[in-house]
């Protein structure tokens, strides 16, 4: 029997804001213009809106900061706080509000001036006290850690990292939106400036302002708005850990089973799959969740990933928008990949379009390869 | 409920671990059920849930199970190493390799830990071991 939460809700809006640099704003006018725009795309109002999802690097508080921001009273909030990763989840968390009326539309939204107001990583993150007398870049070197470990067991090279970053570019030279968009190398990749090793400057991802906004609501009421709904079919989330010190085996992820609960629930395998978001914060982040969410196994990511075969022409689409790596990455990107993934089921990516395209998969990942949470998204035909 | 709070006028894991580095020991909690240790010190077995824990003293051997180098301007003090090492009794720790250079320090290397003190605010590094 289908999981109860499978196909329930539906997103009927999106909205993107600030992508790049958004000079003279705030966090939350950023939000709030995303949010403006997915309104706009769902034919809705701001008091339609009875049920918050956000998450902050800025507010402590970002569920009452963004209802007051926004004039709204919601009846239901969540701000579950999985770092970067949240947005997916609260994909979840908003169908068992819808699917139980505590709210009737849903906002999952967020904004970020993380370039213009300087480009530090804004955290309120408390120190890692077993960490910290190291001086570890964060989050930098955690993941450094975990490509050197994966390049010592399995062979993993940094020209197959740098063909990731080379196939984000790829993407993003087919996305107006994206930010970086000029010619990529893979030696341009491996002369970049090294940070800490094998992790160098163009194996990162951007830091860019930019905000996002997605609105659910039940499948009942999906069809009654002006854009083709786009079903959440499954999603799961799983975490192992915090800091990196504590992560079982720093070649292996929760996406195994992240990945796992959200196909079960969409009752689909990874061949019914047609495009492919994942959070790559670091170029390693592409390669580990390939293999952790079974379109290649262990070991294998490297070979996976080289020689364009996730860029455009390759045999599976990955991260078309360009990814945090070459598209928009305002200190928590998992709102993005989520729009990325809508906008390819619904056909309005232009250029970088995935023709047919009627299930993606999106892989939110959070702090340091510790939360991971992955969706599974479908047209009305896999409904 | 039996608690109280005399219960708690003994050091807490934490503060534990700081006491024995300052007696220049590497000591970690070791669980009575399951008999493995675990790091970061806390009061609760991670591999078992146990409660009933008690405090063992270490060899300080150690193997790199990852490493990198941090890069910074000589004139900032020059690269450093960042690494988790695998202790030989089982829990995994971030430290750094001293007496080699940061970018010599390979996964496998074989380390002996040390105890740095600044004043009372202690932490733990390695150094290769010696064989013998």
């Amino acid at each position: 029997m289908a999981h109860i939460l499978r196909g329930s809700s539906a997103i009927v809006g999106v909205g993107l804001a600030g992508c790049g640099e958004a000079h003279g704003r705030m966090p939350l006018d950023i939000l709030a213009e995303a949010t403006h725009n997915a309104l706009d795309d769902a034919g809705l109002k701001l008091s339609d809106i009875d049920g918050i999802f956000t998450g902050s690097s800025y507010h402590f508080m970002p569920g009452l900061s963004t209802a007051e921001y926004l004039g709204i009273k919601p009846r239901y909030t969540d701000t579950t706080m999985v770092g970067g990763s949240s947005f997916v989840a609260h994909t979840l968390n908003a169908a068992m509000a819808l699917k139980t009326g505590l709210c009737d539309v849903a906002l999952i939204c967020y904004g970020s001036n993380q370039r213009t107001a300087g480009g530090k990583l804004a955290t309120m993150s408390e120190q890692q006290i077993y960490e910290a007398p190291y001086k570890p870049r964060y989050p930098i070197s955690s993941y450094a850690l975990a490509a050197a470990r994966h390049m010592y067991e399995y062979g993993t090279t940094r020209e197959q990292l740098a063909d990731v970053a080379v196939a984000a570019r790829q993407w993003a030279k087919l996305n107006p939106n994206a930010f970086a968009r000029g010619d990529l190398s893979r030696e341009d990749v491996l002369n970049s400036r090294m940070i800490s090793d094998p992790i160098s400057l163009l194996d990162c991802c951007l830091v860019t302002d930019g905000g996002g906004a997605v609105i659910m609501v039940s499948s009942e009421r999906a069809k009654d708005f002006p854009k083709k709904p786009v079903y959440l079919l499954g999603t799961g989330t799983a975490q192992w850990h915090r800091q990196i010190t504590q992560m079982p085996d720093l070649t292996t992820t929760a996406a195994v089973d992240s990945g796992k609960r959200a196909f079960a629930m969409a009752g689909l395998t990874k061949d019914d799959v047609d495009v492919v978001e994942l959070y790559d914060a670091f170029t390693i982040n592409t390669i580990l969740f390939l293999e952790d969410l079974g379109f290649c196994t262990k070991g294998e990511g490297g070979a996976f990933v080289a020689d364009g075969n996730i860029a455009p022409g390759g045999s599976l689409p990955v991260n078309t928008n360009g990814g945090g790596l070459s598209c928009v990455h305002p200190g928590m990107y998992g709102i993005f990949i989520l729009i990325e993934a809508i906008q390819q089921l619904r056909g309005e990516c232009g250029d970088r379009q995935i023709a047919g395209s009627e299930v993606a998969l999106v892989n939110g990942n959070g702090g340091v390869l510790s939360s991971q949470v992955t969706s599974i998204l479908g047209t009305e035909a896999v409904l | 409920m039996t608690e109280t709070s005399t219960q708690h006028k003994n050091a807490g894991p934490d503060l534990t671990y700081q006491q024995y580095l300052q007696k220049d020991t590497l000591a970690l909690p070791k669980c009575i059920e399951c008999s493995k240790l675990h790091f970061y010190p806390r009061i609760v077995c991670p591999h078992c849930g146990s409660f009933n824990l008690e405090w063992k003293i270490l060899s300080g051997k150690g193997e790199v199970y990852s490493t990198t180098t941090i890069r910074r301007k000589p004139e900032r003090g020059g690269n450093y190493n960042v690494c988790l090492v695998t202790l030989d009794e089982g829990p995994r720790m971030m430290s750094r390799v001293d007496g080699i250079a940061a970018e010599d320090v390979e996964i496998g290397d074989k380390l002996i830990a040390r105890i740095i003190n600044n004043d009372g605010d202690c932490h733990v590094i390695f150094t290769p071991l010696q064989e013998v």
